[in-house]
């Protein structure tokens, strides 16, 4: 049986939330797996030894050295770290944090886990859709480095995705279509088209990333030619 | 190079319904898959790209066969057909929704259902993904450019554009068709375009075109189990007249030629960016 554990650092449980959104396929996935860790589904106080994948919800807030051990203590003991959600892949809304602000206002910097520790895999989004995580865990489980590939790499150069990605890795080079992906994937409606073109309210958006790597005309794995 | 992607099988076919060839462009497949799908329960909403204010194409989810005729026809200019696709799935309920594109939004949609970072509880939601043939598109001001400079009319009196013969044509509600040569229209493409390596929506499960088919018919590459499905009982309920492909004129030959053409142009432009260090998706 597959070890997997849920850690969470600072983060509102979304993530957790659409695990558990996923119903009926989340009876497949615990089934499949043992869930050794997590604060609201199991009832452990620490995190065991060898866990085969830890799921980390939540951005590392890097005045809190606690937090930052539980990002280290998360490496030692996973073989798959995997940065879960937005925050923990890229910051998301906690990267606008200054400090000086509620609730605890010395908290004033708050950094991905991708980029405190090596991170395995990170899947974005706010939170990222149930059906991504099991599928990313189900892949995890079969070892379909083809598959989780696009999330390897989002663990090692990802930690800057948000909305001007698609000003500067698309349109500035004449790749947009005008297909719409990057609208209907932001979680906050931070994306409108005009004109064919998609135009981010820098305002809303919340740097989840979601918009970026929903495009086709960054990322397009050969794999999604497979259709039956 | 391999022309058309993976396919079952082949067909030219046209709308049964003489209401729906009236409104639609060519054989109607679109408007008659939809409105086949929304009256017999197989589909309970629809992508539509459908013509607002001067001739502009705005994306919209449509569910009653009314909806999916004031649509139809193309429209030569980007439509971001995707974006509505979660407002399908939140805002009208839609457990079974049919969906439109051009190959690139095909290739999108195929993407949003592999990888659904974004896309919570939409994937099992998509019931039937429809492709259209497709050699290149142009932005609004590009075709506003062609029909107004070009061709001299208004936006505001355009009822109907087309793309065949070598022309581009406009139809105006005074009753006017003017056309360019299509030469003439290629400054005014979409430069993203030109990296695109599919002709006809090879992702969907069904594409349709009127290339290779007579007047008023329309080509059908049939791609998967579930397009099949889908066509066989729309065949079965008397919604589309078929004939073998092999038996019409001007056939697979012509879709092959243009395909290619497509394909060969776009591999070069791909090779160029390349050598220049643009980057391309991958």
């Amino acid at each position: 049986m597959v070890k997997v554990a849920h850690v969470q650092l600072s983060s509102c449980c979304g993530c957790l939330v659409s695990l558990a959104d996923t119903y009926e396929k989340l009876l497949d996935v615990l089934g499949a797996i043992e869930l050794v860790y997590s604060q609201t589904l199991a009832d452990v106080k620490e995190v065991p030894d060898n866990v085969d994948i830890i799921l980390l919800e939540g951005s590392v807030c890097l005045s809190d050295h606690h937090a930052l051990e539980v990002a280290l203590e998360s490496r030692k003991k996973a073989k798959i770290l995997v940065a879960l959600g937005a925050c923990a892949a890229s910051g998301n809304i906690t990267r606008f944090c200054k400090g000086n602000q509620m609730s605890k206002p010395i908290h004033d910097s708050f950094a991905p886990l991708t980029e405190v520790v090596k991170c395995d895999l990170a899947i974005p989004g706010c939170p990222p859709s149930p059906e991504a995580i099991v599928a990313v865990i189900e892949a995890a489980l079969k070892g379909d480095m083809e598959y989780l590939e696009p999330f390897a790499e989002l663990a090692k150069y990802g930690s800057e995705a948000c909305g001007c990605d698609l000003l500067v890795k698309v349109i500035n080079k004449s790749l947009c279509m005008g297909c719409g992906s990057c609208a209907a994937a932001c979680p906050t409606r931070a994306v409108s088209m005009d004109a064919g073109r998609p135009l981010v309210d820098k305002e809303i958006c919340i740097k989840c990333g979601a918009c970026s790597v929903q495009c086709p005309r960054i990322r397009f794995p050969e794999l999604i030619g497979n259709i039956e | 190079m391999d022309p058309f992607g993976k396919y079952i099988k082949a067909v030219s076919a046209r709308a049964a319904d003489k209401e729906i060839l009236k409104k639609s462009q060519d054989g109607g497949i679109i408007s008659a898959a939809y409105i086949y799908g929304l009256e017999n329960g197989l589909l309970d909403g629809v992508i539509v790209a459908d013509k607002e204010d001067k001739f502009t194409a705005v994306p919209k989810v449509a569910t009653t066969k009314d909806e999916v005729l004031s649509a139809a026809g193309t429209k030569y200019t980007t439509c971001p057909n995707l974006s509505v696709i979660k407002s399908a799935v939140r805002e009208y309920g839609c457990d079974k929704i049919g969906f439109v594109g051009t190959p690139c939004q095909i290739q999108s949609i195929r993407k949003a259902i592999k990888y659904p970072i974004g896309y919570r509880h939409v994937p099992d939601k998509i019931a039937l993904i429809m492709g259209i043939f497709c050699m290149e598109n142009f932005p609004y001001n590009g075709m506003k450019t062609i029909v107004e400079e070009l061709c001299g009319v208004r936006m505001e009196d355009v009822v109907k554009t087309d793309i065949g013969k070598g022309k581009f044509w406009v139809y105006t509600k005074w009753g006017d068709v003017k056309t360019v040569a299509l030469k003439d229209t290629h400054p005014y493409e979409q430069v993203s375009c030109h990296i695109c390596m599919d002709y006809t929506a090879e992702l969907a499960d069904l594409s349709t075109g009127s290339v290779g088919s007579p007047d008023g018919w329309s080509t059908i590459f049939v791609r998967t189990g579930k397009g099949d499905d889908y066509l066989n009982k729309m065949i079965k309920a008397g919604a589309l007249e078929t004939r073998l492909i092999e038996e019409v004129k001007p056939g697979l030959d012509l879709v092959q030629k243009l395909a290619l053409q497509k394909k060969e142009k776009n591999a070069k432009e791909r090779e160029h960016r390349k050598e220049i260090g643009l980057p391309l998706p991958y």
